[in-house]
């Protein structure tokens, strides 16, 4: 079965897994079970349309699935996705340190 | 024509002058070369101290922030002497004092559509060490719109992402990420936090892709994304390509000049929960002395409460919020807490969709009750 690799910030999410092994043939299949596992990942990774958030991408093998056939992208036995999500650091908000 | 160098330079950059690849002319190439670093916080420390260090001729520094105590576990260029002065002053004085034979410019204002060229304008290269995404969105468009390249770094607790974007032909950040998350889904440092020498990490490897640009040696991280895992201490690159439908770079961009960030960003122009949701530190404590029947729900993480709580308060983290509405009644009167109120506005914000009415956010979070009630409480 694929393996997703899970970053710090969607963690909160998972019950603080790092690294899941799910059932599916393509990303769309995988991704079905992860949030069948873990709802509240929904929102974070999907949007309405059921396509891909345009701040989370999907990595297979330093490949863009974008690049490959996005969520139709087949998986084979032991191989890893990687979700990236955009990261900002410090503080949320500009005005947040407004002095 | 490069500039030369005098007998003490050449003295004090002897460890490059003796690498083949820098070598005399690689060293002028530095002192010709231009940098503006966006921001002298946990990146722009190390990337503006090894950047002079180098002997980079001109360094530009933008922040728009005084240094603060909670800064100084990671912004390695500021110091307990400094606490209270602006950044980028404590970080010029801290470069002076470093190389005196550089030029240091200081912008103590934020970076942003209006002055953003102006700024920018003497410098051959802009490093993003800014840490929210309207500014990063900014940096990035800023780039494409000038040319120049953006030598990216982005941190959270033990994450960290680098690339050199807008280089050689190569993707922008928002080929990357087309749009932002909207505003409280992904948390920032200040509520997840950081581990001090992550920024260090990243910022260390921006400073190497900003002297290996102007250096013109070595393979450049451009269209290829550096992912560091400091738990696992791995390294990871994977690719990264243009997008042709990249609103800025892209085939038939929509984007041709510098636009709202905040707007872009989803940042409302006042504080993103109406302060009719708010409760002080001093109206609670009031009226949880008058008795008021009152739900405390604490929606920090777990190892968050050990630093501080209120008593009585219950915890639910934000992450499980959603899922654990149904422990809440909305016929009870709720007060939702964390670390500065950022967090449980957004609790708040679920309560209130989910058709709560009486629900209310402890306006600055437990710090400020540590403050305005129970002084024996730390902050931090």
């Amino acid at each position: 079965m694929p393996t997703l690799k899970i970053p710090t910030p969607l963690r909160p999410y998972t019950s603080g897994e790092s690294t899941i092994t799910l059932p599916g043939e393509t990303v769309a299949e995988v991704l079905k079970a992860l949030v069948e596992r873990h709802p509240e990942l929904k929102r974070h990774l999907l949007g309405d349309n059921g396509q891909l958030r345009p701040y989370v991408n999907l990595f297979l093998k330093e490949e863009n699935v974008n690049q490959l056939q996005g969520l139709e992208t087949p998986l084979t036995e032991g191989d890893t996705l990687l979700i990236i999500p955009s990261i900002a650091g410090g503080k949320e908000h500009r005005r947040d340190h407004a002095p | 024509m490069l500039p030369e160098l005098s007998h003490e330079e050449i003295h004090r950059y002897s460890r490059h002058l003796l690498i083949p690849d820098v070598g005399l002319e690689g060293q002028r190439k530095l002192k010709a070369a231009s940098v503006l670093v966006v921001g002298t916080g946990g990146l722009g420390s190390p990337v503006a101290l090894y950047l002079a260090a180098a002997g980079i001729g001109r360094i530009g520094l933008v922040d728009y922030d005084v240094v603060d105590f909670t800064n100084l576990q990671r912004q390695i260029i500021h110091s307990e002497s400094r606490l209270g002065d602006l950044k980028v002053e404590s970080a010029r004085d801290r470069l002076q004092d470093l190389n005196s034979e550089i030029q240091v410019d200081i912008y103590n204002e934020y970076l942003n559509s209006e002055n953003a060229f102006e700024i920018s304008a003497p410098y051959d290269i802009i490093v993003d060490g800014t840490d929210n995404f309207p500014s990063r969105y900014l940096v990035n468009d800023l780039c494409v719109l000038t040319g120049k390249p953006n030598v990216y770094g982005s941190i959270y607790r033990f994450d960290g992402q680098a690339s050199v974007f807008n280089a050689e032909g190569g993707p922008c950040y928002r080929c990357l990420f087309p749009e932002p998350p909207p505003p409280g889904l992904v948390p920032s440092c200040a509520e997840g936090g950081v581990l001090g020498v992550l920024p260090g990490t990243i910022g260390s490897i921006q400073a190497t892709e900003t002297l290996k640009l102007i250096l013109g040696i070595g393979e450049p991280l451009i269209g290829r994304l550096l992912l560091y895992d400091a738990l696992d201490l791995s390294f990871q690159t994977v690719k990264l390509q243009k997008n042709p439908d990249c609103k800025i770079c892209g085939e038939n961009p929509q984007v041709t000049q510098l636009i709202d960030y905040e707007e872009f960003c989803g940042i409302p122009a006042c504080d993103h929960t109406s302060e009719e949701w708010d409760i002080t530190a001093s109206e609670l404590s009031a009226r949880l002395k008058a008795g008021a029947p009152m739900r405390l729900i604490d929606v920090r993480e777990p190892h968050e409460l050990e630093i501080s709580r209120l008593e009585g308060a219950e915890l639910i983290p934000l992450g499980q919020f959603a899922s654990r509405l149904s422990e809440l009644d909305s016929a009870e009167e709720i007060v939702l807490i964390c670390k500065s109120g950022t967090r449980s506005a957004r609790a708040l914000e679920i309560l209130a969709s989910a058709g709560f009415k009486k629900v209310k956010n402890l306006k600055g979070g437990v710090n400020a009750w540590a403050v305005k009630v129970d002084p024996s409480l730390p902050i931090y």
